[in-house]
C-alpha cells in the first residue's frame, strides 16, 4: 500500500488525483477501484471526479461520503435517479432494491430503462450503470420487494435509507423498519405534476403522519401516471438530504414535508408534529 | 357560518383554488369532501388553520379548510 500511495503521490498535482492515475494504481498494483479512491482520500488526495465537489465538500467530508452506504428502496423513476446522483456524489457503498424488471411503460421517465434494457432486473441495470459513471461505488443489488420479514437484513450496515417505493403501504413498512433500527429516512412520493419529500429521523412519524388518512390502495399516480421530470426532481430533493444526512450539515426537511406542484409552480411546506420528549420531573 | 375551502393538485380541476363557502353549523370536513365530490380515500392531507385535521373534525365559522390529494407513486 505504501507503494501505491507513493505512486498517487507523485501522480497528483496540486492534491487532486487524476482518474487516469486512479486506473493506473488499479492496473499496477492489482487494487480495486474502491481500494484505490479509499488510499487517495485518506492521505489528502481529492480525487480529480470530485474536483467540482470540492469548495462544498472537502476532502474529510468526501471520505465519509465514500465510507458510508445508503439502500434505495426501489430503483424505477425516483430510484434511478438517486442512484445516479449519489454515485456521482461518491457515497461508497449503495444497495439497490427491486423485485421488477424494465418494461416499455417505464421508459418515459426511469433513468435507468433503455429500449435495450427492456426485461432486465432494474437493480442489475442499477449495478451496470454505477459501474460505468463511478465504478468506485460498491453496488449489492437485490432483486426483492423490502418488506417487514426482510428490511432489517436490508439495512444492516446503511446509515440512511431512501424511499423510492411506488406503494403506501411499502413505505409505512420502509418507515417502521428504519425506526427499529435506528437510521433516517428520506421520504419521497410522485403523481402527475406533484410531488412531496420528507426526511424522517428515529422517533419521528412523519411518513406515518402523511399517510394518516389513508386506508389502501395508491395515491393520484394511479390515474395521473408520472411524466420524466417529477422523479428527476423529488430524486434530487432526497439526494441532497442523503448528502446533508451523511455529512451532518445544512438544514434538514425534518417534522415537515415540502409539496411540489409543478404545473402551477408551487411549493407548500406542511408542518408535522415533533414528538413529544418525555420530560422526568426532578 | 364562513369557511374558506383551498383545494391542491388534482383537486382543483374542475373546480377551484380557493373559494369561500357558507355551511350549516356543525358541518364535518367529511360533507365538505362529500359536497366537492371526492372520495375519503382521495383524500392525503387535510389542513384546519394551518394545522392537521380529521375528516370527522367539526368546522368552525371563519375557519381555513384546506385539501391535498394522497401522492405514493415512485
Amino acid at each position: 500500500m505504501n507503494e501505491a500511495l507513493t505512486f498517487l503521490e507523485e501522480w497528483s498535482r496540486e492534491g487532486m488525483l487524476p482518474w487516469a492515475a486512479h486506473c493506473a494504481a488499479v492496473k499496477h498494483f492489482g487494487l480495486s477501484h474502491a481500494a484505490v479512491e479509499r488510499l487517495a482520500l485518506q492521505n489528502g488526495l481529492f480525487p480529480a471526479r470530485y474536483q467540482r465537489n470540492r469548495m462544498m465538500i472537502d476532502v474529510h467530508e468526501q471520505l465519509r461520503l465514500f465510507s458510508s452506504g445508503v439502500a434505495v428502496i426501489g430503483c424505477g423513476g425516483l430510484g434511478g435517479y438517486v442512484i445516479e446522483e449519489l454515485a456521482r456524489l461518491g457515497v461508497g457503498h449503495l444497495v439497490a432494491v427491486d423485485p421488477d424488471v424494465f418494461e416499455e411503460h417505464n421508459l418515459n421517465r426511469q433513468i435507468l430503462a433503455t429500449p435495450n434494457n427492456l426485461g432486465l432486473a432494474k437493480v442489475e441495470a442499477a449495478r451496470q450503470r454505477v459501474e460505468q459513471i463511478n465504478p468506485a461505488v460498491t453496488v449489492t443489488a437485490v432483486q426483492d420487494a423490502f418488506g417487514l420479514a426482510n428490511g432489517r437484513e436490508l439495512l444492516a450496515g446503511v446509515e440512511v435509507a431512501v424511499d423510492a417505493l411506488d406503494s403506501i403501504s411499502y413505505r409505512l413498512e420502509l418507515a417502521e423498519v428504519t425506526g427499529a433500527v435506528g437510521i433516517p429516512m428520506v421520504h419521497g412520493a410522485i403523481g402527475g405534476w406533484y410531488g412531496h419529500v420528507a426526511t424522517q429521523f428515529p422517533g419521528e412519524e412523519t411518513v406515518q403522519g402523511i399517510y394518516r388518512h389513508w386506508v389502501a390502495g395508491k395515491g393520484i399516480e394511479q390515474q395521473l401516471g408520472n411524466p420524466a421530470f417529477t422523479p428527476a426532481v423529488i430524486a434530487s430533493i432526497e439526494a441532497a438530504e442523503v448528502c446533508k444526512i451523511l455529512l451532518g450539515k445544512g438544514e434538514l426537511l425534518r417534522n415537515r414535508k415540502l409539496s411540489i406542484d409543478l404545473l402551477e409552480m408551487e411549493v407548500h411546506e406542511i408542518p408535522y408534529d415533533q414528538p413529544v420528549k418525555l420530560v422526568r420531573a426532578a | 357560518m364562513q369557511v374558506t375551502v383551498k383545494l391542491f393538485a388534482t383537486f382543483r380541476n374542475g373546480r377551484f383554488k380557493l373559494e369561500e363557502r357558507e355551511l350549516p353549523e356543525g358541518t364535518l370536513v367529511r360533507q365538505v369532501v362529500a359536497d366537492l365530490s371526492l372520495t375519503d380515500d382521495e383524500i392525503g392531507i387535510i389542513m384546519i388553520n394551518g394545522r392537521h385535521g380529521m375528516l370527522d373534525q367539526e368546522l368552525l365559522p371563519g375557519d381555513v379548510l384546506s385539501l391535498f390529494p394522497l401522492v405514493g407513486g415512485g
